[in-house]
């Protein structure tokens, strides 16, 4: 299967970028280790039907958040910085609560949908599971195929981003307006 | 083709190594990137969940970015700030609220 093939290519790229992130010493090198992973993770997410979020996290992260990060390093001046890996103990204490983190996460991988739905039906928390788990209808109760195919991708997110979810994208803008004032106060020359 | 199995490893692997990284690192920029990335990681999981759920978990996705990139623009503000008080971002040096 090409397209398998495909996403492990990407996913061991990202997977691998993200590792020299965390080891490498130098910040600008960690920058673009970040960049390959955030460039990889936009290819799976075209690979997973979701062409959207892929142009979008190459616009706003491996674009203009790195930069961001980038012109900051530079800013400061902390090409040249020692190693600064913390010392043995706290070393051994991370391994060891990482090893717990993964064991929880990683068997999350033999999820599948039918699983999924089988555990969720059980649950007393959901008043009808078909509603959420029949993925053959969308909330518009419309085929998902035939809704991308009339609305194309950037409809088929514009219609709940602007029905179901419109005051949480109006919030979103003043948590951004927010983040600007925040920004500029505190990077002036005397706080 | 669904690959909702393939997708939750990688992106459990991605976050397992963000937090590494946010304890093993002392740089504040790095550790920074290292949530960023544990950030991108569970936007992978909303996004691969969408196929089973449906489109709504993209939105998610979208407000999610929203937050890092704001996230972003104040934390680095933060240590923008840090940095001309203490010349320094390790955050070795920084223990301004030990007791």
């Amino acid at each position: 299967m090409m397209a398998e093939q495909l996403f492990w290519f990407f996913g061991g790229t990202a997977i691998a970028a993200a590792l020299l992130l965390v080891l490498l010493r130098n910040p600008i090198v960690c920058a673009f280790c970040l960049v390959v992973t955030m460039l990889s993770l936009a290819a799976i997410f075209f690979m997973l039907q979701a062409q959207f979020i892929g142009a979008i996290q190459i616009l706003v992260y491996a674009g203009a958040v790195m930069v961001l990060f980038l012109f900051v390093i530079m800013l400061l001046n902390l090409g040249r910085a020692g190693s600064d890996l913390r010392h043995a103990p706290a070393v051994f204490t991370g391994v060891v609560l990482v090893g717990v983190l993964a064991s929880q996460l990683i068997p999350l991988s033999g999820y599948s949908r039918e699983r999924m739905a089988l555990e969720y039906s059980r649950s007393t928390l959901l008043a009808n599971p078909a509603v959420v788990f029949d993925s053959t209808m969308n909330a518009a109760g419309l085929n998902p195929a035939r809704a991308t195919l009339e609305r194309g991708v950037p409809g088929d997110i514009a219609m709940p981003l602007f029905q179901q979810y419109l005051v949480p994208f109006e919030l979103t803008s003043i948590l951004l307006l927010a983040a600007i004032v925040g920004a500029v106060v505190l990077a002036k020359r005397r706080i | 083709m669904p690959l909702i199995g393939p997708a939750l490893a990688v992106s459990a692997v991605l976050f397992v190594i963000g937090v590494f990284g946010v304890l093993l690192r002392r740089n504040a920029i790095v550790i920074f990137m290292c949530v960023e990335l544990m950030l991108n990681a569970v936007n992978l999981t909303f996004v691969a969940l969408s196929q089973a759920y449906g489109i709504s978990a993209q939105v998610i996705v979208f407000f999610v970015m929203t937050v890092a990139a704001a996230e972003a623009a104040v934390g680095l503000a933060i240590i923008l700030a840090i940095y001309r008080h203490h010349k320094s971002v390790d955050l070795q040096n920084i223990n301004l609220l030990k007791g």
